[in-house]
């Protein structure tokens, strides 16, 4: 509902963030970072594209804005380390190296998908590379990033953790819990509050007393910073001081990312809350264009490097929606596997130890149940807006992911 | 052999399997300084230091959550929540992330976590202390759930659960762990495998948790004063369920009561009666009997708690309904 007090304007100026400018790395630095984010855009861009073709069902959350923040602060990892999200994780798994190819594919349901089609778009995961995950419960991901930080400190390695979330996470009590744990334990982990400055359609001064979020953990010892979130190498500098601290130091920290999300929440978001002018006031720190901008500039990478760059991210999309439609759905028969991991205690499949019938509840694969759920699958969104119009309508003025 | 309580049984295997693997450790509230709010930990922080016995703050969800954590990373952690109702704070970390994680992530990790909760009415505790939540925690597919009755099967079983790969609810008994009980060998149980505790040919009496040593007293009950011989079965794991050892028993007796101390409706009892009549209708000569606690908050004063959950006579009045209007 759109009343007055609900939009808002609230330019970068008021966020009483400094841009501070720190010299450009070297050339192939550069390049990897435009890689990086470039890919992670237009990624987005495509998905959110193929979420209004039905390709993508649930909820869509899209990072577009957010790509300095993600690739400054994943750049500032080891690749030991340990990288935990929250949903709106496209770009960290693209980020950590996640191929473009199975992140797509599990954002279109596929069997190829890094989730291998049970996670979706909130639920991205990729133990190879130590991305440890997207989570769909606003604030459920810290306390399991305590428990790999705890895990490595067990170890004695010197693995640290990175542990992403919203600006809205921070009112929930798992962040004052695990902020606690962290501190007391001396885990060595870094907390990054992502302040895009909306939880949901909640504006961060609607939400949050104490808007300057890097103080909000000052109370349980754990020292905060803040960094331009629009400014790669701001972040990067940032994060990779915390983690040094965190490494060493055995003190956990919590940055403050200062960003901006262009799109809406997530696809069916009409954006009632926030004013046109506020997000064009925001437009000029996009980092998609400032960062490119400033290496052409200073002549770190010449133009027609750049624009290669732009043709190869292109590609990639084109070669992962391609990717993506043509892996097939889960096969209905593997709808138990894995709910538990067969040994000792459970010898068979899922229903073995649920001990209902197995000719009721096995029936999907065998009985005409399952022929209609395959059809379902197979029809995709397009039976959905066919037959059920309403639900994406819905979805619009109802969803709460 | 010995004989020892139903707590130093837990005691046993904690140390047992905290010797043979390097991985496990214990976490929870008063667990270390204090030795645990029911001494099931007693001495373990002595013996084997603050890195592995760790006192935690009162913060149930991320006491699990970072159970979870650690074991999506490679550790073998063992939670102990203080009671079952605390355990509610945890539920979102339990379910969410605990079942849930192994099957979202395309199996690429397991969740080798255990997580320690005692439960049950009988100490006064009030209404927010002295639940039964079995059934809670049996309708969440990922979990397993234990729920021993005797030291034996207390020792045994949360052996087995530390070993095992997935995540484990255990559900320990307050009224229980002072119980003393024959422990033998050192071998951990399996789950799945329902104990007969009483052979009987007229009719199975079902009992979970402390009601299975209240279905015993029930059935000798039955036997001294109704000439009925009742088999006792306790199921020891919900998830997997001994169905089997069930079933072959009710096409002896015919008839079958459930004891359970948590509420009726959704129910193990209920969910036991439905498995029952599906898979052994034509050898039911009467309606599955469900003997449960009060449909209430548990009550404080003690007339109106011990009321409020089943006892023996609660059994052999269930019992002697099914040979009625038959």
């Amino acid at each position: 509902m759109a009343t007055e007090d609900a939009t808002r304007k609230r330019s970068p100026e008021d966020t009483g963030i400094e841009t501070t400018t720190h010299d450009l790395p070297d050339s192939e630095t550069c390049q990897r970072i435009i890689e990086k984010m470039l890919l992670i855009r237009r990624f987005e861009e495509r998905a959110g594209e193929m979420y209004a073709k039905a390709k993508i069902g649930g909820f869509l959350h899209l990072c577009i804005g957010e790509e300095a923040t993600i690739v400054g602060a994943t750049q500032a990892l080891r690749d030991t380390d340990y990288l935990m999200s929250t949903y709106r994780e496209h770009g960290q798994a693209l980020a950590r190296g996640t191929s473009a190819n199975s992140v797509m594919a599990e954002l279109f349901g596929r069997v190829d998908g890094c989730s291998g089609g049970r996670g979706g778009s909130m639920h991205l995961f990729d133990f190879e590379r130590r991305f440890l995950g997207g989570y769909g419960i606003v604030g459920g991901n810290l306390p399991l990033a305590a428990g790999v930080a705890l895990a490595s400190d067990y170890e004695g390695t010197d693995d640290a953790t990175l542990c992403m979330f919203g600006d809205g996470a921070t009112n929930q009590g798992t962040f004052g819990e695990t902020m606690n744990f962290a501190r007391l334990w001396s885990l060595p982990i870094v907390f990054m509050v992502v302040n895009n400055q909306f939880g949901m359609g909640t504006a961060l001064e609607r939400h949050s007393a104490e808007t300057n979020l890097s103080n909000k953990a000052a109370g349980y010892g754990v020292p905060g910073m803040r960094c331009d979130g629009m400014d790669v190498l701001d972040t990067h500098a940032t994060v990779s001081e915390a983690l040094e601290i965190a490494r060493t130091a055995r003190e956990p920290q919590l940055v403050e990312a200062v960003t901006y999300r262009y799109r809406g929440h997530s696809m069916a978001d009409p954006e009632e809350y926030r004013t046109k002018d506020e997000v064009e006031a925001w437009r000029p720190r996009d980092p998609v264009e400032t960062f490119p901008r400033r290496v052409l500039d200073e002549g770190v990478l010449d133009k027609k490097t750049i624009e290669q760059l732009g043709r190869e991210a292109m590609k990639t999309i084109d070669d992962c929606v391609e990717f993506a439609d043509s892996s097939p759905f889960p096969d209905l028969a593997s709808l138990y596997d894995n709910v538990y991991v067969i040994g000792e205690q459970v010898r068979a499949p899922w229903y073995s130890t649920d001990s209902r019938s197995p000719d009721t509840h096995r029936g999907e694969e065998e009985r005409d149940a399952g022929d209609i759920a395959r059809e379902l699958a197979e029809a995709g969104a397009a039976h959905e807006d066919e037959t059920e119009p309403d639900i994406r309508e819905a979805r619009s003025h109802g969803e709460g992911g | 052999m010995a004989e020892m309580r139903y707590r130093e049984a837990l005691n046993l295997a904690l140390r047992e399997e905290m010797e043979a693997d390097e991985k496990v450790f214990i976490m929870g509230e008063d667990i270390g300084v204090f030795q645990g709010a029911f001494k099931v930990t007693a001495g373990l922080l002595e013996e084997f230091g603050e890195r592995r016995v760790r006192d935690t703050p009162i913060s149930e969800n991320t006491i699990v959550g970072m159970g979870v954590g650690s074991a999506m990373a490679g550790l073998r952690p063992v939670v102990e929540l203080m009671t079952i109702n605390f355990a509610l704070l945890a539920l979102d970390q339990i379910v969410n992330s605990a079942a849930s994680i192994r099957y979202m992530f395309g199996a690429q990790v397991k969740v080798p976590l255990v997580i320690r909760m005692p439960q049950g009415a009988g100490h006064q505790l009030g209404p927010t202390h002295s639940h039964c939540f079995e059934a809670l925690y049996l309708h969440i597919p990922g979990l397993l759930v234990a729920a021993p009755s005797t030291a034996a099967d207390a020792r045994g079983l949360l052996k087995a659960a530390i070993r095992d790969d997935n995540p484990v609810i255990f559900i320990e008994h307050e009224t229980l762990y002072g119980r003393r009980g024959e422990v033998n060998g050192d071998e951990p149980m399996r789950f799945g495998e329902a104990a007969v505790r009483r052979e009987g040919a007229d009719v199975t009496i079902i009992g979970i948790s402390r009601m299975a040593e209240t279905a015993l007293k029930g059935a000798e009950l039955l036997s001294s004063e109704h000439k009925i011989e009742a088999e006792v079965i306790d199921p020891r794991t919900l998830r997997p369920l001994d169905l089997d050892k069930m079933i072959e028993s009710v096409k002896k007796t015919n008839r079958v009561v459930v004891v359970e101390e948590g509420w009726p409706h959704g129910g193990v009892g209920a969910n036991i009666a439905a498995l029952i009549q599906e898979h052994a209708f034509d050898y039911l000569d009467a309606p599955v009997g469900r003997v449960t606690g009060a449909d209430v908050p548990m009550p404080y004063s003690k007339p109106l708690e011990q009321a409020a959950f089943p006892h023996e006579e609660h059994v052999v009045q269930a019992a002697i309904a099914t040979f009625r209007d038959v």
